[in-house]
């Protein structure tokens, strides 16, 4: 079977626009969730959001891409650049047809979509909207398989190329799409990851309306607190990574850094509920081990768990509970953590920001905390890495996560020389 | 393994059924006219393939509020297909059904409703359901609800080249241990506003005609609907005795021009066809009969005769999006519904929009429906912007 490792890591997150900053944002436990000023908050019932203090310009876009490009885009755009240059890869013809793109995005052009709707309706007067006043750009808005395609046109990747969509578990079932072309031959070097800028009216009302967001305005830079007992919701996000997946004999030919090998990934669905989650955590469990058995690990293997932990009341006590059903015993003992508490639920993205940050703790052997953490739920009584990292060996690290329409996915980074 | 097909289900244009779109099609009867619901007289298209009569089903009213039209199409065409594989899944292991639905745009006339709701009054409020409606993975998780599938379902967003990546990957998960896949994709894209957001891609018809690889060539017209196929492991349809196996998915490619819109590349179309073909290694004169992508744009139409010439010198070429309307990566996967009847009835439909090859189109269409030995067919289709794919289906050995 062919292998596939980690050869270069970028990111776009808020409070650390690329990927130093990022993991030194993280490891400090600081938080970037704040007051939304991307759009007039003040309607809403949740008002504050983890924001990327984003220039195009200073991420190297031209003038052109500012214009065609949605603001997810975009950063995927800078996460790529920053990834392909780590990685060292120098692409001639021969390797961009065995190069392909794979992004995930759960909810693509909404913010643009949303701006342009607003105009071409008259500020929502109008059913039959006007297309006279619409953007050229608009149909790219509507469709966004231009986010993987404008990746591959900035490289001239002619290999397979495709945007997943699978809601809040988009970026992790991206990368492993990618893995799989990589596996079966398909493809040798994938641009993969996510991006999502979902910050926009329409988002913020379609989560007020299930009150899945936080309604804690008051205190935006503590708002997000996965897995404490007054938890009150998720903090929405926005951001991007990218990360270059390699075949291992390919990436040893020339010589590239190596971060980590991917070595399991499975995704599942409950086939119960759009946005509920029962109690017991079984088919990300299910998940969780297929992931493992397919890197041969055992429960006492894991050195991390980046956990889904958005925040919400249902979802972190789902998967404590599917993190005892795979773990047993050593679900007491591995450090968890959720690194939403410090850059908020970026919905598609967060996946990929989470497969970065394991990366990063593997090469770093650090495990970032989990943020704002002061009180134990008697639902949620694992160790969560409270408030502040830790330095320990990671050599095999497990993220999960959960989306919307019932998605449950898990993937397994571990570091090369600790492969059996 | 080998990954084949034993059901299929159609909500298009063409008939809401795969035995009405096959008569459809092998009449060569259009069933694109003018738009009808909603007023498109002020929009620079007003001609579309719409699916006639209701399309809500057995959708009962609580799921209806819950989800767009979209979706209805989508429990239609997958309870359709379900029952022509035979599947009774109350004896399938849950974890052994996948989705695998391709999508471009999401539930558009839902979340035109919302977007309207949230800008026209002071409270900025929508529903409770537009979180789960409007999103590209709406109907993949109300099926993988409906059906108890709990596999590894997945999204696909590559425009029109989703329909053929759906079934791509459904192979791929097959491969892997997932016995049983639903697969395909429908788009709905016939409401105001995501007519206007087409409109603004430029490849819409002026002249409100689809006419791919003719001299008139000037675009396309929208169509709404699609095609929900079961892929099935062959081990696994033979065990339980499956009434039929269509076809194999015997080799798939897919590549990217690497180039933006207005610049196909037939070099990279050309691979992908390739790749497929040497998947299965199928030799270009085996195969019987190429169903293309189709678009009806000048350029395109030539990138692709080019590759079909360059891959295969001659071949039949057979196409029926013209009688349906563009559905994306609903019409990629309905063309994959088209070649497996083709297959079954060994007959290959006439081929439809063209009355003068556009210079550089000269393929050899097919011009009336006849019998004859069908085993091998090669469905091209391309997403925006710049995404190719390919898929080899075979009759099941």
């Amino acid at each position: 079977m062919r292998r596939t490792v980690v050869t270069g890591i970028g990111v776009v997150a808020p409070g650390g626009v690329n990927r130093k900053a990022f993991w030194s944002m993280l490891t400090d436990g600081r938080t970037a969730t704040r007051r939304i000023s991307l759009f007039d908050p003040t309607p809403f019932r949740s008002q504050v959001a983890a924001e990327c203090d984003f220039d195009p310009v200073e991420a190297g876009l031209s003038a052109k891409d500012i214009r065609r490009c949605d603001r997810y885009v975009q950063f995927a755009l800078a996460a790529a650049a920053e990834a392909v240059a780590e990685s060292g890869l120098e692409f001639d013809e021969e390797l961009l047809d065995r190069t392909g793109v794979v992004l995930g995005s759960a909810v693509g052009g909404t913010t643009a979509l949303e701006n342009e709707y607003v105009v071409l309706s008259d500020t929502g007067r109008d059913w039959l909207v006007d297309p006279a006043y619409a953007s050229p750009f608009l149909y790219q808005a509507l469709v966004p398989s231009s986010l993987a395609a404008d990746v591959a046109v900035r490289y001239g990747a002619h290999g397979p190329v495709q945007v997943v969509s699978t809601g809040c578990t988009s970026g992790i079932d991206a990368i492993g799409y990618a893995h799989q072309l990589v596996q079966d031959g398909e493809a040798d070097v994938v641009i993969t990851g996510a991006a999502e800028s979902p910050l926009s009216p329409v988002t913020a009302a379609s989560f007020d309306a299930i009150k899945a967001t936080t309604p804690d305005n008051d205190h935006p830079e503590r708002a997000s607190r996965p897995f404490d007992r007054d938890r009150t919701g998720f903090v929405l996000g926005e951001g991007g990574a990218v990360l270059i997946l390699e075949e291992l004999e390919h990436a040893r030919r020339r010589g590239a850094p190596i971060y980590c090998e991917v070595t399991g990934y499975a995704a599942r669905s409950n086939g119960f509920h759009m946005t509920g989650l029962r109690p017991d955590g079984i088919e990300m469990s299910v998940a969780i081990d297929h992931a493992m058995r397919q890197a041969r690990l055992d429960p006492q293997d894991v050195s991390y768990i980046c956990a889904h932990g958005s925040g919400t009341r249902q979802n972190d006590r789902h998967e404590t509970a599917a993190f005892k059903r795979s773990l047993g015993e050593h679900a007491y003992r591995v450090p968890i953590s959720s690194i939403k508490s410090m850059i908020g639920h970026s919905l598609g993205a967060i996946g990929a920001l989470e497969m970065a940050a394991c990366a990063l703790a593997i090469s770093g052997n650090t495990v970032p905390p989990t943020a704002n953490w002061a009180n134990r739920d008697p639902e949620c009584d694992l160790d969560y890495t409270p408030n502040t990292a830790r330095e320990l060996p990671v050599d095999v690290a497990l993220s999960v996560g959960s989306g919307f329409g019932g998605f449950q996915s898990a993937m397994i980074f571990q570091r090369l020389e600790a492969v059996t | 393994m080998t990954a084949v097909i034993t059901g299929i289900g159609v909500v298009a244009p063409s008939g809401r059924s795969a035995a009405e779109h096959w008569d459809t099609v092998c009449a060569g009867e259009s069933r694109v006219g003018p738009i009808t619901l909603f007023d498109a007289s002020r929009y620079g298209t007003r001609t579309a393939g719409q699916v006639e009569g209701d399309v809500k089903g057995d959708v009962d009213g609580r799921l209806l509020v819950q989800t767009d039209r979209w979706t209805w199409m989508g429990f239609d065409a997958a309870a359709q297909a379900l029952a022509d594989a035979a599947l009774d899944l109350s004896t399938v292991d849950p974890y052994d059904l996948a989705v695998v639905q391709a999508a471009s745009s999401g539930g558009n006339q839902f979340g035109q409703s919302e977007l309207q709701k949230l800008w026209s009054k002071p409270e900025r409020r929508v529903g409770a359901y537009q979180s789960i409606a409007w999103f590209y993975a709406a109907t993949t998780g109300q099926l993988s609800i409906r059906h108890q599938a709990k596999g590894p379902s997945n999204v696909l967003v590559s425009e029109s080249a989703g329909g053929l990546d759906s079934l791509q990957h459904a192979a791929r998960l097959v491969s892997r241990g997932t016995p049983i896949v639903l697969t395909g994709g429908l788009e709905a894209p016939l409401c105001p506003y995501a007519l206007a957001c087409q409109l603004a891609s430029g490849r819409l018809s002026p002249a409100d005609e689809y006419r791919p690889f003719d001299a008139a060539a000037s675009g396309y017209v929208p169509g709404e609907g699609g095609a929900v196929l079961v892929v099935e492991d062959l081990e696994h349809a033979l065990a339980r005795g499956a009434p039929v196996i269509y076809a194999e998915i015997a080799g798939w490619g897919s590549t990217h021009d690497g180039t933006h819109a207005g610049q196909p590349s037939s070099r990279q179309y050309g691979r992908a066809m390739r790749l497929a073909l040497d998947r299965s290694a199928t030799r270009p004169e085996e195969v019987d009969v190429v169903i293309p992508d189709a678009l009806g744009v000048p350029e395109y139409d030539r990138a692709e005769s080019e590759a079909i010439r360059d891959v295969f010198g001659s071949v039949p070429v057979t196409t029926h999006k013209p009688l349906t309307g563009r559905m994306y990566q609903g019409g990629a996967a309905l063309d994959a519904v088209t070649a497996v009847l083709a297959l079954r009835h060994n007959t290959v439909p006439v081929s439809t929009g063209v009355t003068q090859p556009a210079p550089g189109c000269e393929l050899d269409f097919v011009p009336a429906t006849t019998s004859s030995t069908v085993d091998k067919l090669l469905i091209g289709a391309r997403g925006f912007d710049g995404y190719n794919s390919s898929v080899v289906l075979r009759r099941a050995a």
